[in-house]
């Protein structure tokens, strides 16, 4: 059975959820791993959720960044392991430079918590493989600080080699400025690194992988990451 | 020792929060003020070494945790 690694920092408080989506939606054997442990072993993937590890404090993701588990984590990504980052879990990948860029306050000053539309458009990712490119998921958000900025070398770079896996868009797929929640530039939600076995996005797979909860968009990213797995036989 | 530390924003980066500060200023009558970027200040005492050793470390602490050198900048004063 596939062995998914939860991570839970201090102020993690989206990983039961993604527990319940893995073991309960899933059948995934997901286990949560404390923020203290160094190893990784035996884990088909990583899953970094949402929260306020360590309150936010001086930037979302720094301190968590320091956790020797990230050291695993970086391990384990540089072997080609997939890893997820949701929400706080891509504030802490970009924290970590395992992804580029950084977040800044939303545009509007506000905590945002709703559910968007986003866009696939790269499906070479561990966890986009059965997402269709130009597919609008319904997914929910929840963040004050997922205003994705990086600078135009780094967009340009992420651009030029289709890395950009998520914008904001509308229900009919439309890239708009009316349906980019945050600010991000470039209505980016969600971003993969070179190797495309990271992926880091602000919205909420774990929160809409049933259809009792509004939606069930989300589960077909773990769907991918359960297909991913098989296929690679990692 | 001491050292005082200052992170700000980079120019270019857009800082909602110091827009709605120009803004709640220019609503009190200071219409002098143009804008307003928000930074962080961080006072750091330290135990005493020689100058060059402390601006080695401060540089590095800056660079590893206190800045996010995507959208920051820093600087620091030793003070003794």
């Amino acid at each position: 059975m596939m062995k998914i690694a939860v991570l839970v920092f201090p102020g993690s408080n989206c990983d039961h959820d993604a527990y319940h989506a893995l073991r309960h939606v899933l059948s995934l054997d997901a286990r949560f791993v404390w923020h203290k442990e160094d190893r990784l072993s035996g884990f088909d993937a990583v899953v970094i959720p949402g929260g306020f590890t360590y309150g936010d404090y001086l930037r979302t993701g720094a301190m968590a960044k320091l956790s020797p588990v990230m050291g695993a984590v970086r391990r384990f990504a540089e072997a080609g392991g997939p890893v997820i980052g949701i929400c706080n879990g891509f504030q802490i990948l970009l924290e970590a430079e395992l992804l580029p860029g950084a977040m800044i306050a939303n545009e509007s000053l506000k905590f945002i918590c709703d559910f968007v539309n986003i866009k696939t458009e790269f499906s070479g990712t561990p966890f986009t493989l059965d997402v269709l490119r130009e597919s609008v998921l319904r997914i929910p958000i929840a963040h004050y600080q997922g205003n994705y900025y990086a600078d135009r070398e780094t967009l340009a770079r992420l651009e030029g080699e289709g890395r950009v896996v998520f914008r904001y868009c509308d229900a009919d797929g439309n890239v708009t400025p009316e349906a980019n929640p945050n600010g991000s530039v470039g209505n980016i939600a969600g971003i993969c690194n070179a190797g495309r076995n990271v992926l880091g996005m602000m919205p909420h797979p774990e929160r809409c992988s049933e259809e009792e909860m509004g939606s069930s968009d989300g589960r077909r990213l773990f769907a991918s990451m359960i297909r991913w797995i098989t296929e690679k036989g990692r | 020792m001491k050292a005082r530390i200052y992170v700000t924003l980079k120019k270019g980066v857009l800082d909602p929060q110091g827009k709605a500060i120009q803004h709640s200023l220019s609503h009190l009558g200071f219409e002098g003020v143009e804008e307003v970027r928000v930074g962080k200040y961080l006072d750091v005492r330290l135990r005493p070494m020689a100058r060059e050793a402390a601006e080695k470390l401060l540089q590095e602490a800056c660079q590893r945790l206190l800045a996010n050198t995507v959208i920051e900048d820093y600087r620091f004063e030793i003070e003794g």
